[in-house]
């Protein structure tokens, strides 16, 4: 059992790539033995209120229960509340929130609110740390990439709130890991997609550094090549236990609820 | 079967203290995925001494020594570029003729001096005179200077190429950073120019792009820091155009363009 916990559909708007559409999804699924896979708008993200591409998202994935919806918004827009209402009722597996994208205040009472109020529906929140290698970005792609001091500070103002963290190398995870409390840090999941793998071994110095039990799969469909994080796995010396985990039970154990 | 043309290895004399066991885990992961050669460079003391891409000559010698000797200990595995530095040039002649005298089999240039630079032009004459590739570290699509090195672009590496077009260069890390649609506008007129698909970058697209670009004859594999997006680049690759076109990529190109005889067995 794999489940991908950062897939999307859609379009980035800084580049071309493959279609982000259902069936260029499940065919890469298919293709990388992927069961589950996590899904928000990739197009949304960069809207105003990327929350007007839920519906929409909803609508593509509704006949695919192998595709859980993560629905995106702006804390800083209006309408947070019944956006957090219709991800319950779908059954989101998280709730996508990109607060430099949206150019807020990372730390600020908007996200905290927002944490918190996603934490008593049993919704983690999903952040990507970017979108693409910040070295090739294009130059009106200024978002900043999620600094480790943001994730270190939600985590600590909302403590109930747990975070799905996408896209994050070994020296971010390892920052906010060593700087939140052991209780802080099991609220926190990392996906693999940018971790590097053998000879530098990250992934490998990670798990026996921080545990199994705190990372997860991810592929970053549709802007990465999926297959990266399966080979990954395969190279990294993990026990079928420690695989289990990162693969598809811990992610499992964090998402939302299927209403 | 698979050589790995964009591998490097360290040694004592490196800034990282886990210097050995990212050395053996290359070995042992190269082994496991069928990597017959790695063909690897040292840049120096990799910043302990000299800076990473600007290396004295002392320390591209220490370097250089060091991956003799690793070729020494494991004559089945590994394969050499001198790396030298263009601002010195007699060091650097002096250099290529040492190692490519005790087996090496190419020339590595980093980023001490832009691609384009007349400083260059020797050390190409010197490889056209060996018969032997340049691995030329290659910043995608640069649009300013970067910290740390003087890097070069594809247009600037092709101006090069352009001026020796005996000797095959190849386009280090497509997937290493920058905006890698801006190389493969830029080198398909450039015949002698190769692009080794290493790094850590996994775009989705960019094989495809690569593909449409230059075709199968001239993308060649490599891993440099990252061996599992190398092998699943292959894997991807192998989706598209079927296992032969890959076996071209993944070792039978490297082979044309490296002196005859050089793999041995493989070949």
């Amino acid at each position: 059992m794999r489940i991908d916990v950062h897939a999307a559909l859609g379009s980035f708007p800084f580049r071309p790539h493959p279609a982000g559409t259902v069936d260029g999804l499940r065919e890469t699924m298919a293709a990388n033995g992927i069961d589950e896979a996590w899904v928000s708008s990739l197009s949304a993200v960069h809207w105003r209120d990327p929350s007007a591409g839920n519906a929409e998202l909803y609508e593509q994935l509704q006949d695919h229960p192998a595709l859980r919806p993560v629905p995106a918004l702006n804390p800083g827009f209006s309408g947070v509340e019944r956006t957090l209402d219709q991800a319950r009722a779908a059954g989101a597996a998280a709730l996508r929130v990109d607060p430099t994208i949206a150019g807020l205040d990372h730390t600020g009472g908007a996200m905290i609110e927002l944490a918190a109020a996603a934490a008593e529906r049993g919704l983690p929140l999903f952040l990507a740390v970017k979108l693409e290698d910040v070295r090739q970005r294009h130059p009106g792609d200024r978002a900043p990439a999620l600094d480790p001091s943001t994730l270190r500070t939600l985590v600590r103002a909302a403590p109930r709130a747990r975070f799905v963290v996408a896209a994050a190398d070994r020296g971010f995870i390892e920052q906010v890991h060593w700087g939140s409390t052991p209780a802080e840090a099991e609220r926190i999941l990392w996906d693999v997609s940018w971790i590097w793998g053998p000879p530098e071994d990250d992934l490998d110095h990670l798990v026996r550094a921080i545990g199994a039990e705190r990372f997860c799969f991810g592929t970053g469909y549709p802007l990465r090549i999926a297959g990266s994080s399966v080979v990954k796995l395969e190279l990294t010396p993990l026990t079928p236990a420690q695989r289990a985990r990162i693969e598809s039970d811990n992610a499992r154990s964090f998402a939302g609820g299927r209403s | 079967m698979l050589i790995d043309i964009h591998a490097h290895f360290y040694h004592a004399a490196s800034a990282r203290a886990d210097w050995r066991e990212r050395n053996v885990s290359r070995l042992r992961v190269g082994e496991q995925v069928g990597i017959r050669w790695h063909v690897a460079s040292i840049l120096g003391s990799w910043g302990r001494s000299s800076p990473t891409y600007f290396p004295s000559p002392a320390d591209l010698t220490a370097g250089n020594d060091a991956l003799l000797a690793l070729i020494r200990n494991h004559p089945s595995a590994i394969k050499g570029y001198a790396c030298v530095n263009p601002n010195f040039t007699e060091h650097a002649h002096a250099e290529i003729e040492r190692c490519l005298e005790r087996g090496m089999i190419g020339i590595k240039l980093a980023a001490s001096r832009r691609a384009d630079d007349p400083l260059l032009d020797p050390i190409a004459e010197h490889a056209a005179s060996r018969a032997v590739p340049i691995l030329h570290h290659v910043w995608q699509h640069r649009r300013h200077e970067w910290p740390g090195q003087e890097a070069s672009d594809a247009v600037e590496l092709g101006r090069l190429a352009g001026r020796h077009p005996s000797v095959p260069f190849i386009l280090a890390h497509i997937g290493g950073g920058g905006d890698w649609a801006h190389t493969l506008q830029a080198v398909p007129p450039i015949e002698n120019v190769f692009v080794d698909l290493s790094g850590s970058g996994v775009d989705a697209g960019m094989l495809e792009a690569c593909l449409a670009a230059v075709g199968t004859d001239r993308l060649l594999f490599g891993c440099d820091l990252t061996i599992d997006t190398g092998i699943a680049k292959l894997r991807h690759l192998e989706r598209l155009i079927g296992r032969a076109e890959t076996e071209k990529i993944g070792w039978r190109n490297a082979v044309g363009i490296f002196p005859a005889g050089v793999f041995g067995a493989a070949q």
